[in-house]
């Protein structure tokens, strides 16, 4: 079977599929934004972005997005952005949700936990402001009330090209 | 009081005096009885008709009434209605008999109806709260209460939750999360084990808790579709179809043909790219990361196709009361039908390259086993319990547009992860056929996508068969248009139970791959 895989792949060859046009990005943008992007994180972060996320009261949809970032057709690893396990490795926070009552503490102590220098990144409606979940009794209005937020990736959910294209520019102007 | 036929059918010579019996659809039947025949009707009929208890929640009606009415739902599948047991509380005596002792799916329920509205199960040996946690949510507040406000300002309420202990020699406990070591919700799971196999797993949850039952109070039914999207990411078009299925009873509103078939067509969509993402899920954890990689594209590839046909990657907007939004023209439906043909071609590659693999299959073999008869008394939905040999699916037990579509309910009878992922991967199939199948019907259906409610005081159940299970909704519109109460269970919400069962004699290594093979939703039990 392994030989099957092996022989289909080099018969196959590149397996990803070209991204479909959409509305607002395309896949050159992509590809364009990406090198940029990398050459941006080599230069600003010595080659690599480590990233960890926390999910504070999310739908869930917002995890989907940012794990499709990693799938062979986006690959945003091949642009110098790893996401890993432990806040001590990362140099990055990127938070999703309205932060709820009982995530706060946990939200905290990961923020703590990460070596300096660090920086805090939200994505999707709710951790702006609450979004849809704005006012209720068990949540915050957004995780700006509780760390220093300095990037914003908006959308509900951001697709996998709006997070690329918004990291890059950020990271630009840094 | 006469009996309705219907229960005389079900209890046979048994007497119980019911106070009320109304039939307001073809498929609810709501009975009031005294307080000391609620215990006794619910035994009847969870043992008649074999079913775990569906919903179970309170109402705050006392503004009105002075009382809180308890509704208690169960499934008749002969005759694919529910059943509502109703039960008047009085206001300055919160109190009612459990039903947890001989109906176990009824536990978490009363739990949450004790933390949410103040009104105690008595006898319930649990009552730990489950959403509003001990250390930062103090005692006496109840958020569902319509007099409900907020608890003052100040320091955290600092009480602590109280894990089931093991106790024994060499019996040590592995505390994990909220914060997990992937992109994924929080949830706390406490091991306790021995050597290496799982003696007793305790999930915690309600981390994700943001009070949506309350936010919904007061909402426009056009406001609570767009809440209901945001409830679950993953099932965004499954919770707005059970809304728009509730309220679409409660106002009486008749959805054109053209529209059901293409809300199939969405539903199936969403279902095979979970399913997708699912099954290379349970590939990557255990480490095989080809597979996990190519199932990763199918998932793309299905939300690629969703975006090109509703705008949405995860068909959201679509829903609205009496239809949908945008209808799907002759170039679209092209679109899904080449799609269909790539995604099956590869589906079956994916197939083959997990299941010929000796050593992935000798990981989901007989690993996480849920039995039978456990599945049966947790009252556990969807996806895992047609893997442990009960065909429970919303499509074939309730009246629907599915009727008129052929399908197999796909079952195993192991309740191993290899079963979970058998059950995923023929849905798929299935899948793809109920899509051609609407396909076809839909070039000779008029083309009325839409049509236009009136809004009125009411309610109703709906209830969809989303990927993971079936989604259950009730709701109350008042007299303005506006949602008085709104009740969501989420599949995973007896599904969490079911988990920290099947692991047990089962080693940590082997967690993340039952999790997986389950796949349940965080922010759906926590809503």
């Amino acid at each position: 079977m392994s030989l099957n895989i092996l022989k289909n792949s080099i018969k196959k060859g590149r397996v990803t599929i070209p991204l479909s046009l959409s509305e607002s990005v395309c896949l050159t943008d992509v590809e364009k934004m990406g090198q940029e992007l990398k050459k941006l994180i080599h230069a600003k972060f010595r080659r690599s972005l480590h990233i960890r996320e926390v999910d504070t009261g999310s739908c869930g949809a917002c995890e989907s997005e940012i794990i499709a970032c990693s799938n062979p057709i986006y690959d945003i690893q091949r642009f110098g952005i790893d996401f890993v396990a432990s806040p001590r490795h990362a140099d990055a926070l990127l938070v999703t949700g309205p932060v709820s009552k009982n995530m706060e503490l946990a939200l905290k102590k990961t923020y703590e936990a990460m070596p300096e220098p660090k920086f805090v990144i939200t994505v999707g409606e709710c951790a702006t402001n609450g979004g849809l979940f704005r006012g209720s009794y068990y949540a915050h209005s957004g995780v700006k009330n509780i760390l220093p937020v300095v990037l914003h990736i908006p959308g509900c959910p951001p697709s996998p090209a709006i997070i690329i294209i918004h990291l890059k520019l950020f990271i630009h102007n840094l | 009081m006469e009996y309705p036929n219907l229960l005389k059918e079900i209890i046979g010579g048994e007497k119980i005096a019911v106070i009320e019996s109304s039939q307001p659809f073809k498929d609810e039947l709501y009975l009031t009885v005294e307080n000391g025949e609620f215990v006794r009707l619910c035994h009847l009929l969870h043992k008649r008709l074999n079913s775990a208890v569906k919903m179970f929640f309170a109402e705050d009606l006392r503004a009105k009434l002075d009382k809180y009415v308890l509704y208690c739902v169960f499934l008749n599948e002969q005759k694919r209605s529910w059943i509502i047991v109703q039960q008047d509380i009085h206001k300055d005596n919160p109190v009612f008999a459990t039903l947890a002792k001989d109906i176990h799916s009824a536990s978490l329920f009363e739990r949450e109806i004790k933390e949410m509205f103040g009104i105690d199960p008595q006898g319930n040996p649990d009552g730990r709260r489950l959403k509003l946690h001990d250390e930062v949510w103090p005692r006496g507040f109840f958020p569902l209460r319509k007099d409900f406000s907020l608890p003052p300002e100040g320091p955290l309420a600092g009480l602590q939750y109280k894990f089931k202990r093991v106790e024994g020699e060499g019996i040590f406990e592995v505390p994990v999360g909220p914060v997990h070591a992937g992109i994924i919700g929080p949830g706390h799971f406490r091991f306790s084990v021995a050597g290496e196999p799982i003696i007793n797993l305790e999930i915690r949850l309600g981390w994700t808790h943001k009070g949506v039952e309350k936010i919904l109070e007061g909402k426009t039914v056009h406001e609570a579709t767009k809440v209901f999207e945001c409830i679950s990411g993953d099932t965004a078009f499954g919770y707005s179809l059970a809304f728009c299925l509730s309220i679409e009873k409660a106002f009486g509103v008749s959805v054109p043909l053209r529209a059901q078939l293409l809300r199939v067509i969405f539903l199936e969509l969403e279902r095979m790219y979970n399913h997708a993402n699912d099954i290379g899920g349970i590939a990557l954890d255990v480490g095989f990361s080809f597979p996990a990689q190519f199932a990763s594209l199918i998932k793309e590839a299905i939300l690629q196709l969703n975006e090109k046909l509703c705008g949405s990657r995860y068909l959201k907007g679509i829903n609205v009361v009496g239809g949908i939004q945008k209808d799907v023209d002759s170039v679209k439906q092209q679109l899904i039908q080449q799609a269909l043909l790539k995604i099956k071609s590869d589906f079956i590659s994916l197939e083959e390259m997990l299941f010929s693999s000796v050593s992935f299959m000798d990981r989901v073999d007989s690993t996480g086993i849920l039995r039978t008869k456990t599945a049966r008394d947790l009252g556990i939905t969807g996806v895992a319990v047609r893997a442990s040999g009960i065909g429970l699916d919303m499509r074939k037990n309730l009246h629907s547009i599915y009727d008129s579509l052929s399908f197999k309910v796909i079952k195993e009878q192991s309740g191993d992860v290899a079963a979970r992922l058998k059950v995923r991967c023929n849905e798929v199939k299935e899948s793809i056929s109920i899509i051609s199948q609407c396909l076809e019907k839909i070039h000779t259906c008029p083309s009325e996508f839409k049509q236009d409610a009136q809004e009125k005081e009411g309610f109703g159940i709906g209830c969809v068969e989303a990927w993971r299970g079936p989604v259950r909704v009730w709701s109350r519109i008042n007299t303005q248009g506006k949602i008085e109460r709104c009740k969501i269970v989420d599949p995973s919400f007896l599904n969490w139970e079911g988990l920290s069962f099947a692991v047990l004699g089962n080693i940590i290594p082997d967690f993340p791959l039952c999790n997986k093979s389950f796949d349940l939703s965080y922010s759906g039990n926590d809503l």
